[in-house]
């Protein structure tokens, strides 16, 4: 039996910053707002004193617990895929706050360049320079469009940075200033300067000074611990959504939060979404909570599976390549984030110190900063150097010929623990026909419904791009003075790790509904009171990380959602573009 | 085989001469260099005392709470202490205490699998290609297309948990060793031990319901987790791994020391001296 719920006016999915920002707006706005979260309660007293490498680090205290749901993966359409099983191998976010809480506070804007990569690709290379497998898209918003949703996010977030001398117009500074520079961040802009290079210090989600919001949250000055990546942080020092937009909605009185809620379906009824289905997961009672918006605010993963299981939207089929749910599905997998380990023999750094985006970093070849003209590849990457504090049993780097265990692995391993560091290509990755998700065949979740099917493989333009970016990354390394450069190896194929949590796509923005599944109010166009907010929007992945671009969707979406509630109705007019491949 | 039952030393099950060769160590007491002498005629009985301290992880955790054969739990600390040798640099996996980190990680909720998505079907790569695929660089290795089974796949696909798989392998070491080397693992030379784990970590031993690769992966992943994980969890004893590392533990701040050119030595602090218990 399901329990019927009083009416609300917006329910959200998912806690992390997308469902969050949403959260604090509509509910400061006057909305009364539900989130549901999957996860357990979390606040910050859940982080303070638990710097335990092993927990969090290697048995992913903070991930999602596959036991009663995962995906399944495989490279090619005509294969079975197959269950990924371990939390080694699948990491997504849970609790409160959602993956918005282990993030490591690396803040990138995506470039103008992003939004209409389609158009601007076409216009300086010509249409031949786009493969027909390719299938990425103009979002149907611009940067400039764009500019002050980041800049409310940064905010909102207090982000500690200063802006890439290579990056677009900004409407205003960080509102803090960047983080202090370590000696590896020094040697790597003395290094790239002397090539001509343009390096920056990494914005910063961990604050440089204490900082109060302009919804009056207060966040901490970092204190360089290390314990920041797949933490919670000890100090309310790194923004996240239980330090700001959480603790805001709260204050308004009409925001309710309602941890341990699995949510099965989202409920569709002529035309419209009428609520979502939820089980209580303590008790096991499900929940009908009606309301006259749902937002699908949950990771990437969620927010497609949840559409697909509720029969909502057109399913992208691969073999017609039509309809539009699962379509470009698109994720930094291994072969993002490669470059060259610098060992030094002679030098020592304090490496255990760090940050979660202590960091340098240079745009020269990322975009279309650079000319592709005579490159195999369109698109590039930020290449940095980043200082996350090294944990005791992470950092076992040991130059190319060593064994992997023994005396001079010992030997090796523990001389170059504070002598070693990796410059990476954090390279873009395009979308494709043959690269989506659907619905697995064969394997079920605990309430036996069928688990997200995910289809992915490499394909040229990833290969040639990891190649290129891990020689920039080598003569980096060799500038910079180290003794032994090891440069990674492009993979042939993916590897089915789904271990840095940036997969996007499937539910995307666009200007067309024949090639998109919302607008760039993050509305569905199917369907004017379902809005699906989160990377699930992003029609390919840019060559920087995402969590601001995220963070910026969640305004653009609430000031829609806003927008529906007064007036109702589609928020957009779809236009025909030429059609896809 | 030359060795009489007499001449084994009961506690650990090594024979005295292995013993000696391999390590100057007797799992779960440890016995520093300068006694090694004495140790050979007279003291190979004796359980060096262990002294607790304010900051040690003590003796009172060493003693098995999954691991059920004493035989089982040898073979397990010489095959750690392969992996992670004593040197002079310092302590390898016995005297770390990584045997019963390792032992205690097979009886919680990640030697149980008990997060990971276990619902069948199984279907197994080590039914076309005898291995799981546990590395990077196994990628493009596995069967073809005509079996049906998809490569690469992810790479846990088995039945059986961690601990079983530990319980299996360490057996398993066990018989080839026998079978290949004529006597039992822990006799065996230490570059003949060294070969029995090679056997294992390509592949090539072969095991019922999940591949040898696999175990030697995570026997290697657990090796180095209790040489370094914080002390609370039964390695890493008295922090001796973070020492050699110049690993300083959990600290509340190093906001004024981050930009500073020159390296900083710290004595290590545990989480138990972090929450200040």
């Amino acid at each position: 039996m399901v329990v019927k719920l009083d009416k609300v006016d917006v329910v959200i999915v998912g806690t992390g910053w997308a469902g969050g920002v949403v959260s604090a707006e509509l509910s400061k706005a006057g909305y009364k707002v539900v989130a549901l979260e999957r996860g357990k309660n979390v606040t910050r007293d859940d982080y303070i004193g638990v710097k335990d490498e092993l927990r969090y680090t290697n048995r992913y205290e903070m991930m999602q617990n596959l036991a009663p749901e995962t995906i399944t993966s495989r490279n090619y359409i005509d294969e079975a895929a197959l269950p990924v099983r371990t939390r080694k191998e699948m990491m997504a976010g849970t609790d409160l706050g959602g993956g918005s809480v282990h993030w490591a506070g690396a803040t990138y804007r995506w470039k103008a360049y992003d939004f209409e990569i389609k158009s601007k690709t076409i216009e300086r290379y010509g249409k031949a320079k786009i493969p027909n497998d390719m299938t990425i898209q103009d979002w149907g918003i611009t940067y400039d469009e764009m500019e002050k949703y980041y800049d409310r996010w940064e905010k909102t977030a207090g982000i500690s940075g200063e802006p890439d001398p290579l990056g677009d117009k900004r409407s205003s500074d960080y509102p803090n200033p960047p983080m202090k520079e370590s000696p590896a961040i020094r040697l790597f802009k003395d290094a790239t300067k002397k090539m001509g290079y343009h390096p920056y210090q990494v914005a910063s989600g961990n604050l440089s000074q204490a900082y109060t919001n302009p919804d009056g949250e207060q966040i901490n000055q970092c204190m360089f611990c290390s314990f920041c990546t797949q933490y919670g942080c000890d100090f309310g020092a790194k923004s996240d959504p239980l330090v700001t937009v959480i603790p805001t909605a709260m204050k308004t009185g009409n925001f309710e939060v309602r941890t341990g809620s699995y949510v099965k379906r989202v409920l569709y009824k002529g035309g419209k979404a009428t609520g979502v289905l939820y089980v209580d997961n303590m008790t096991g009672i499900e929940y009908e909570q009606p309301a006259d918006v749902v937002v699908l605010a949950a990771f990437t993963f969620t927010n497609n599976r949840l559409l697909l299981l509720s029969g909502i939207g057109r399913p992208y089929n691969p073999k017609t390549k039509k309809g539009v749910i699962g379509r470009n599905f698109n994720a930094q997998f291994n072969i993002t984030f490669l470059g060259a380990r610098g060992f030094f023999k002679d030098k020592k750094f304090n490496s255990y110190m760090g940050a979660g985006a202590l960091g340098a970093t240079l745009s020269d070849f990322a975009g279309d900063n650079f000319d592709h003209s005579k490159l195999d590849f369109i698109n590039g990457g930020g290449i940095e150097l980043r200082q996350y504090g090294s944990g005791a049993i992470a950092t076992n780097h040991v130059p190319n010929g060593t064994p992997s265990w023994g005396p001079e692995f010992k030997k090796n391993s523990i001389y170059y623990t504070n002598r070693s560091y990796v410059a990476w290509y954090t390279m873009a990755t395009m979308s494709y026909w043959h690269n989506f998700v659907d619905l697995d065949p064969t394997y079920t979740d605990s309430f036996n419904d069928p688990l997200l099917r995910i289809t992915y493989k490499y394909t040229d333009q990833d290969k040639n791009m990891a190649k290129f970016g891990i020689e920039k990354c080598s003569e980096i390394m060799k500038e910079m003075g180290a003794d032994i450069v090891d440069e990674d190896e492009v993979p042939q194929e993916f590897d089915h790790v789904y271990d840095g949590g940036h997969y996007a796509g499937g539910v995307i923005m666009g200007a067309d509904p024949e090639t998109s599944a919302v607008n760039n109010y993050l509305q569905m166009w199917d369907v004017d009171n379902l809005f699906v907010v989160g990377g699930s929007a992003f029609p390919q992945f840019a060559g920087h990380h995402p969590t601001a671009t995220i963070g910026a969707l969640g305004y653009r979406a609430s000031e829609g959602i806003e927008k529906y509630l007064k007036n109702g109705g589609q928020l957009v007019k779809g236009k025909q573009e030429s059609a896809s491949v | 085989m030359a060795d009489k039952p007499t001449d084994r030393n009961e506690k650990s099950g090594m024979s005295r001469r292995a013993f000696i060769k391999n390590t100057g160590l007797v799992a779960g007491g440890v016995v520093g260099g300068g006694l090694f002498g004495g140790l050979f005629t007279n003291q190979l009985q004796k359980k060096s005392p262990v002294t607790p301290h304010e900051n040690t992880s003590g003796g009172l955790q060493d003693a098995r709470v999954f691991i059920n054969r004493a035989e089982d739990f040898d073979i397990l600390s010489a095959a750690t202490e392969r992996l992670f040798p004593k040197d002079d640099l310092g302590p390898g996996a016995i005297e770390l205490g990584i045997p019963y980190f390792i032992d205690k990680q097979l009886a919680g909720e990640w030697g149980m699998n008990s997060k990971e998505y276990m619902k069948g079907p199984f279907i197994t790569n080590i039914q076309a290609a005898g291995t799981h695929n546990v590395k990077r660089d196994q990628d493009t290795q596995g069967p073809n297309a005509a079996t049906q089974v998809p490569t690469p796949t992810p790479r846990y696909q088995s039945i059986l948990n961690r601990s079983e798989v530990f319980t299996l392998g360490l057996r398993k070491i066990n018989e080839v060793a026998q079978k290949d080397f004529g006597a039992r693992f822990v006799d065996l030379d230490p570059e003949k031990q060294d070969e029995v784990l090679r056997m294992f970590e390509e592949g090539k031993v072969e095991m019922k319901g999940v591949g040898s690769s696999n175990f030697f992966s995570l026997l290697l992943q657990t090796t180095i987790e209790g040489a370094y994980a914080d002390p609370v969890y039964g390695g890493n004893k008295d922090m001796m791994g973070w020492k050699m590392k110049e690993y300083p533990g959990p600290r509340a701040s190093f906001l004024n020391d981050i930009e500073k050119e020159e390296f900083i030595k710290m004595d290590p602090v545990s989480l138990r001296n972090y929450q200040g218990h």
